[in-house]
C-alpha cells in the first residue's frame, strides 16, 4: 500500500543560484574514474596508461570484493593515474578521443531474463555500483537480496536539482531500470515522490513500483528519512538506493545495450553566472564550464552544499553526483562576528536575525562561523532530524567506538546525508558526517 | 577593527608553536576570537554552517541576566539607604551604591574563572571554551552582596577546577558550575551565605532586613505582597530577588530558544505541585509557617524563579534527551519546595536540588535513550 507522509521537522536553507531549467550541451575532452568516491574500495587497475578503452571498458576493480568493477564513461585513452599519500589511487585520467565507441552488451528486455543474468550484466558494465547498501552506505553487495529498493524521486537540498526536469524524455529507459531493480528484490521498489511538485509523468506514470508521497522541507527528499518512515531498517535488514538518474543508466544499459552515463547535471550556486543544467557523463571535467563561473576566491563543490565533495577548480565530476555548486570561499576575519548578527548569515536560530526573513535567498560562504566547541546546547538537532535515532549518544559512542552500542542506537539506519542538517546548524561546528562515517566504517570493519 | 587586527597579527607569531611565547596561545586565542571571528573554513562535511556559534548563544543568555543583574544592583542601594535611615535618594543614587558594590564581585568572578579556563585550555590545548561567559555573570548573582572577595575567588576556583575542569571543561561537567560554587560557600561559610546574620546591618556599609525565606524558616508570618515578591525589593541574592526582572530574562531566553522551555515549565510545575500538596498539612502543622504560604508565592520568592529560568536550563548539566528534561525539571521544582519547607536546616531548597537533579540527570537519560534502544529491537520482532 502506498503512503503519504508528511515531515515536519527539517530546514530548507534558500541560496543564491538556483539552476534555471535550461539544458545545454558541452564538450568534455577529459574525465576521472575517481575511487574514493567510493567507500572501502580499494582499486586495483586492470589497464595501463596509454591504454585504449571504450566506454564501458573495465578501468579497475575492487580487491576487496573483487566482482565489483568500475568501467569508463567514454572511448579514449588512459592518460594519467593519479596517487596520493601512501600512493593511494586517486584519480585514473581517460583523454576522450570523440569517437563514441561503446561495449555492446547488446539490447534485451530484462524482463525476459534471470536475476543471474541481470547481476552479471550490471557487474560487467560497471552499472552495478550505482546501487548503494544500507547499512553502512556501501556499494552494494551482489551476494544479497535486499529487502527492498527505495528510490527518492525529488531532491530537497539546497539548490535542489529539479528531477522532474531531468527526467524529460526518458520514461522509456528509467521504466526499464526500474524492471532491472525489481529483478533484484523480492520485496518492493519503492518510488518517493514529492507530494505537490512531482509532476512528471515518468515517475507517476512508472509501473511496477510502490509510489509513496512525501512533503515537507528538507530532508524530506533523502532517501534515509523516506526509508525511515516507510519501512525501517532493522538490525539485519538490507536495503538497497539508487537515485532516478542511475536508474535511467541503468535502463539504457538494456533499452541500447551499452553503458551510457550521461546525466543531467546542475551548474548552480552563488557564483554562477547563468545556473542551469548540463548533459554531463561520469567523472566529467568541469572546465569546460568555467567560462559561466565566477573568477575569485571560490570552492567547487561536486554534488551540494551539505553533502558534496570539494573538488579543485579544474577538477571532476563524482560518480554519484548530479550537480556541481560553487559558492564563495569564507577566509576572512569578521570582526565581532558572533556579537553582531550579520545580515548576509543564515542561522537555524533565533539568536540571529534571519527567521525574520525565510524567503531570502543567501549567499553564503564557507566560513565555520566559529570555532569547534564541545556539544554543549540541546534539543536543536531534534528540531532538522525527522528520525526516532538520539544522534549526540550516537555519535558519542562513535568517538569512543562502542561498536555495540552503536548498533544499539541504530547507527545502521543513517548514513551521513541523513545526519548533514544537523552538522549544519551545530553550535559546535563538530564535523558529524566525518564522525559518522568513522562509525560506519569501523561497524563495516566489524561485519566483514 | 583595522588597528585591532594589525596589532593581533603583529602578536600572533610570537605566541603560534615555536613563538617565543607559546605559553599564552591559548589566551592570545581567547582575545583574538573575541574580537573576530576566525577565519576558519569548513574542511569536512557540509560545507556551509550556521551563522551563530557557541559565542553568541552563550552570549545570549548573559544579555538574558541582565534585568535581573541592574535590578539586583539597583536594590543594593535601595536597600542601604533604607536601612541608614535615608529617605531622599534617587534611583540613580540607589543605582550607583550597588554598581559599585557589585562590580567587584562580578570582576573577581570572571577573572579569577577565565584565569584557570585560559590555564586549562593551554595545558590542553584547546580553544577557550564559552561556558564561563555564562557561569562568571551567575555566580555574583546568587551570592549576597557582602559576600567578601577572597570567597569569590576561593568559591569560582573550586566550581571552575572541581566542578569543570576535572571532568574535561565545558559540555563535560555534572553539576552547573555556578550552583557548585554558591553549594561550596554555603557549606564552607554558612554563616555567610543564608540565616539571619547575613543582612544584619554591622555596620554603616551594610545593609539590612532579613529575607523572606529567613522570616519563613524561622516560623514567622510573612509581611510581603505579592507585588513587592513580584518586584523583589528585599533582601536576597543580588538576582534572585526581582521575579519581573528575572521573568523578562526568561521570555528573552524562550524567545530565542536557548533555554529549553520543557524544563522550565515543567521546574515551575513540579514546584506548584508540590506546594499545593504541603498545603494540605498547614493545618495539622501550624508552627512551620511555609506550610500555608500559597503555593503560587512558593514560585516568587527567594531562588526559586532565577533557580528555574538560569540554573536548570543549564543545557550540559540537565538532561540531553528531551522526554528527559520533563522529568528532570519536574522532579528539581518538586524537590526544591520539599527541602525549602520540610527541612528546617536549610531555608532555600532551590541550589540543592538543582545539584541533586544534576547527578541524577545522566540515570534519567539513560532510560529514556534505553526505551529507544528497546523500541528498535522490537521493531525486529513485530518485522519477522
Amino acid at each position: 500500500m502506498s503512503k503519504s507522509i508528511q515531515i515536519k521537522k527539517g530546514l530548507d536553507i534558500k541560496l543564491k543560484g538556483r539552476p534555471e531549467n535550461k539544458l545545454s550541451s558541452v564538450e568534455v575532452k577529459h574525465y576521472a574514474l575517481k575511487p574514493t568516491d567510493f567507500n572501502g574500495v580499494t582499486p586495483k587497475m586492470l589497464v595501463n596508461v596509454g591504454d585504449k578503452v571504450k566506454a564501458g571498458t573495465i578501468v579497475y576493480f575492487d580487491k576487496t570484493r573483487e566482482n565489483l568493477k568500475f568501467a569508463s564513461p567514454v572511448s579514449g585513452t588512459v592518460t594519467e593515474v593519479i596517487r596520493g599519500e601512501k600512493r593511494k589511487m586517486l584519480e585514473i585520467r581517460i583523454e576522450a578521443d570523440g569517437a563514441n565507441e561503446s561495449i555492446n552488451f547488446g539490447k534485451e528486455d530484462p524482463n525476459t531474463m534471470s536475476r543471474e543474468q541481470i547481476i552479471n550484466r550490471l557487474l560487467e558494465s560497471g552499472c552495478w555500483p550505482m546501487l548503494i547498501q544500507r547499512p553502512y552506505g556501501v556499494i552494494a553487495n551482489p551476494q544479497d537480496e535486499p529487502k527492498a529498493i527505495h528510490v527518492s524521486a525529488f531532491d530537497s537540498a539546497p539548490l535542489a536539482v529539479d528531477l522532474d526536469f531531468a527526467m524529460e524524455g526518458q520514461g522509456v529507459a528509467f521504466q526499464a531500470g526500474i524492471d532491472t531493480l525489481k529483478k533484484l528484490t523480492k520485496g518492493k521498489v519503492h518510488l518517493n515522490i514529492h507530494k505537490n511538485e512531482t509532476k512528471s509523468k515518468v515517475f507517476l506514470d512508472a509501473k511496477g513500483v510502490e509510489i509513496n508521497q512525501f512533503s515537507g522541507p528538507h530532508p524530506a527528499g533523502l532517501v534515509g528519512i523516506q526509508i525511515a518512515h516507510i519501512d525501517p531498517i532493522n538490525k539485519g535488514d538490507i536495503v538497497w538506493t539508487i537515485d532516478p538518474q542511475s536508474v535511467v543508466i541503468i535502463g539504457r544499459l538494456f533499452t541500447d545495450g551499452v553503458y551510457n552515463s550521461e546525466k543531467v547535471v546542475a551548474l548552480a550556486g552563488s557564483e554562477v553566472k547563468n545556473p542551469q543544467y548540463y548533459k554531463l557523463k561520469v567523472g566529467a571535467n568541469i572546465s569546460s564550464l568555467q567560462n559561466n563561473i565566477v573568477d575569485g576566491a571560490v570552492r567547487y563543490i561536486s554534488g551540494n552544499v551539505l553533502t558534496g565533495t570539494q573538488i579543485e577548480k579544474g577538477g571532476y565530476l563524482s560518480f554519484y553526483h548530479q550537480s556541481l555548486t560553487v559558492i564563495p570561499e569564507g577566509k576572512y576575519y569578521s570582526f565581532l562576528g558572533w556579537l553582531v548578527p550579520s545580515p548576509k548569515k543564515h542561522s537555524f536560530y533565533r539568536t540571529a536575525l534571519s527567521w525574520l526573513t525565510p524567503n531570502k535567498e543567501y549567499r553564503l560562504d564557507t566560513n565555520l562561523n566559529g570555532g569547534e566547541r564541545a556539544f554543549v546546547v540541546t534539543g536543536a538537532i531534534e528540531k532538522v532530524f525527522p528520525m526516532d535515532i538520539y544522534l549526540i549518544p550516537l555519535l558519542k559512542s562513535v568517538m569512543i567506538n562502542d561498536i555495540d552500542k552503536m548498533e544499539q542506537l541504530g547507527i545502521y539506519e543513517i548514513i551521513e546525508e541523513d545526519i548533514a542538517l544537523c552538522e549544519y546548524i551545530s553550535t559546535s561546528k563538530i564535523n558529524m558526517q566525518n564522525l559518522l562515517r568513522q562509525g560506519l566504517n569501523s561497524m563495516y570493519a566489524e561485519m566483514s | 577593527m583595522k588597528p585591532i587586527r594589525n596589532i593581533l597579527d603583529s602578536i600572533k607569531p610570537h605566541v603560534q608553536k615555536g613563538g617565543k611565547f607559546h605559553a599564552f596561545h591559548s589566551f592570545y586565542d581567547a582575545i583574538e576570537t573575541l574580537f573576530f571571528v576566525p577565519n576558519h573554513v569548513t574542511t569536512k562535511g557540509s560545507h556551509i554552517r550556521d551563522g551563530v556559534d557557541m559565542k553568541r548563544t552563550m552570549f545570549m543568555v548573559v544579555l538574558a541576566m541582565v534585568p535581573a543583574l541592574l535590578f539586583g544592583m539597583w536594590n543594593v542601594g535601595n536597600l542601604h539607604f533604607q536601612a541608614n535611615g535615608v529617605t531622599d535618594f534617587t534611583l540613580m543614587e540607589a543605582f550607583w551604591y550597588g554598581f559599585l558594590k557589585v562590580l567587584p564581585l562580578i570582576i573577581v568572578s570572571y577573572a579569577v574563572g577565565l584565569g584557570i579556563e585560559i590555564a586549562f585550555a593551554q595545558g590542553r590545548g584547546h580553544e577557550v571554551n564559552e561556558g564561563f561567559f555564562v557561569s562568571g555573570m551567575l555566580i555574583p548573582l546568587v551570592l549576597p552582596v557582602t559576600t567578601p572577595l577572597w570567597m569569590v575567588a576561593l568559591a569560582v576556583a573550586f566550581a571552575v577546577i572541581f566542578g569543570k575542569e576535572v571532568f574535561g571543561g565545558t559540555g563535560m561537567n555534572i553539576v552547573n558550575p555556578a550552583l557548585l560554587a554558591r553549594a561550596f560557600l554555603f557549606f564552607a561559610y554558612p554563616a555567610y551565605l543564608s540565616g539571619d546574620s547575613v543582612w544584619i546591618a554591622q555596620s554603616a556599609d551594610a545593609i539590612s532586613g532579613a529575607t523572606p525565606l529567613a522570616v519563613l524558616t524561622a516560623g514567622q508570618h510573612l509581611d510581603l505582597s505579592v507585588m513587592g515578591m513580584l518586584i523583589g525589593n528585599y533582601a536576597g541574592s543580588i538576582g534572585e530577588s526581582s521575579t519581573i526582572a528575572i521573568l523578562i530574562g526568561a521570555a528573552f531566553l524562550l524567545y530565542t530558544g536557548v533555554a529549553s522551555w520543557k524544563v522550565m515549565f515543567s521546574f515551575f510545575i513540579g514546584g506548584f505541585s508540590m506546594a499545593l500538596l504541603l498545603n494540605g498539612l498547614a493545618s495539622s502543622f501550624p508552627e512551620n509557617a511555609y506550610l500555608a504560604l500559597p503555593a503560587y508565592q512558593h514560585l516568587l520568592i527567594g531562588g526559586f524563579a532565577f533557580g528555574g529560568v538560569f540554573m536548570i536550563t543549564d543545557p550540559v548539566s540537565a538532561t540531553q534527551t528531551e522526554t528527559g528534561k520533563w522529568i528532570y525539571g519536574f522532579l528539581a521544582g518538586f524537590i526544591a519546595i520539599i527541602v525549602r519547607v520540610l527541612n528546617p536546616a536549610y531555608p532555600e531548597g532551590v541550589m540543592l536540588a538543582i545539584l541533586f537533579m544534576n547527578v541524577f540527570a545522566p540515570l534519567i537519560d539513560h532510560y529514556v535513550i534505553e526505551a529507544n534502544i528497546k523500541r528498535r529491537l522490537k521493531r525486529v520482532a513485530i518485522a519477522k
